[in-house]
């Protein structure tokens, strides 16, 4: 017995036991991946490695691919609802379990398998050799019953999945016509939403955008994030607000204001001229914005600083 | 000579799970898995044979197996897709129209 056995089995059991107990699909479906990657390492540890290879690319590639594309479209967070529409059924079903897994284990003790043969002998000139000479010999009805079954398959799946258009196909032209239809009949806002982050602290797309009475603008934060419940509430932002305000309003007026004034027109004449005219209007532009934030000690105090904006224009 | 009766007793534990798991789970989508892990327990169990019998016939039965199985994945998903399109919802439960 090879030691990969121990270390898979107590693996893929205890994967396939959270498949019956995880609450969202899509952890089911990884758990499931798991057991099936440690099957494959199983299958190349029972000499079969075309099977290994095939458990890998067909089964984990493949089937439990879809099963995420599947989940994708239906939702991910479709989770199982543990009501029970039939009373009992899950004891039930359990009980049934239990039951079928001690038939299973004393049908396994009544019987001995004798000594293993191993795969020597068969496998003789490579595994994929003789897996061909066997299926395109004694199974090759088998095996050509199986594209027409993979034929079948692939046209059900088709035919099932395809939608017919009801509606015609909505373009640039018709969209704009109903969003002015909208404002003429009803008022709705012709622009676009607000983007988030605007007028905030943060740009990020969690941050709604704060509107000129300060409250949030619920119309600026994606409706995903809102449902996950991830987006900064107002009252946070408002504190953050407040705190950059201080830190504003603080950090001129501690140090003591002459020394800031001479810095800061210090500045601004280097500025002037050094700078080509536009760099000299940003900086400009930026002390303005600073008056303008109201309690500014250093600015509000300082009558040289709108003369030296002037001066550089 | 190492001995394959570990990996059927293993095969059988991973049935059973995968048989309480499609008894017991409502989202249909997680009973399509129980039922992929019913059938790889049984590919399990066929290649531990064909090992301990020493000829290919159980490894064609596996590949056949898994060959049928993904047939059988896409046409239920798509009509998992189906139902959840019309009826906003991938439960067991909920597709109960014929009852009434």
């Amino acid at each position: 017995m090879s030691p990969a056995f121990y270390v898979l089995a107590p693996i893929m059991v205890l994967a396939a036991l959270g498949i019956l107990f995880v609450r969202k699909a899509v952890h089911a479906a990884l758990l499931l991946a798991v057991v099936m990657i440690s099957l494959a390492v199983l299958y190349a540890v029972l000499e079969a490695p075309f099977l290994f290879a095939v458990q890998i690319i067909v089964y984990t590639g493949a089937i439990l691919m879809l099963f995420l594309f599947v989940l994708m479209l239906v939702g991910v967070d479709a989770s199982d609802s543990t009501v029970e529409t039939i009373r009992g059924q899950r004891v039930l079903a359990v009980v049934a379990g239990l039951v079928l897994g001690v038939l299973l284990a004393t049908g396994l003790a009544q019987i001995s398998l004798g000594a293993v043969v191993g795969m020597d002998e068969a496998n003789q000139g490579g595994n994929v050799q003789q897996l061909a000479n066997i299926l395109f010999s004694r199974y090759v009805f088998a095996f050509e019953v199986t594209s027409a079954l993979l034929i079948t398959a692939a046209m059900g799946a088709m035919v099932l999945a395809h939608r017919e258009r009801l509606t015609p196909k909505a373009t640039q032209r018709s969209l704009a016509a109903d969003r002015v239809r909208d404002y003429a009949e009803k008022g709705t806002h012709l622009g676009p939403l607000p983007a988030p982050g605007v007028f905030a602290r943060h740009n990020a797309v969690d941050t709604p955008a704060l509107l000129p009475d300060g409250t949030a603008s619920s119309l600026s934060v994606s409706r995903v994030l809102a449902a996950r419940g991830t987006v900064r509430s107002a009252p946070a932002l408002a504190d953050d607000i407040e705190e950059v305000q201080r830190s504003l309003s603080g950090l001129p007026g501690g140090s003591g204001s002459a020394a800031d004034t001479s810095a800061g027109s210090g500045h601004n004449t280097e500025q002037g001229t050094g700078m080509p005219a536009s760099q000299a209007g940003e900086a400009g532009l930026d002390d303005l914005a600073h008056a303008a934030d109201g309690p500014d000690p250093a600015n509000a105090a300082d009558p040289d600083g709108p003369d030296d904006v002037e001066g550089d224009r | 000579m190492d001995d394959v009766t570990p990996y059927i007793v293993l095969s059988s534990i991973l049935f059973t799970i995968g048989c309480v798991g499609v008894l017991t789970r409502r989202n249909a989508i997680v009973v399509f898995m129980c039922v992929e892990l019913m059938l790889n327990a049984c590919n399990l169990a066929l290649v531990a044979f064909a090992k301990q019998h020493g000829n290919l016939d159980g490894q064609v039965a596996a590949f056949f197996v898994m060959v049928v199985a993904a047939a059988e994945v896409v046409v239920g998903l798509a009509i998992i897709m189906t139902i959840f399109r019309t009826r906003r919802s991938a439960s067991v439960d909920d597709a109960s129209l014929l009852k009434y």
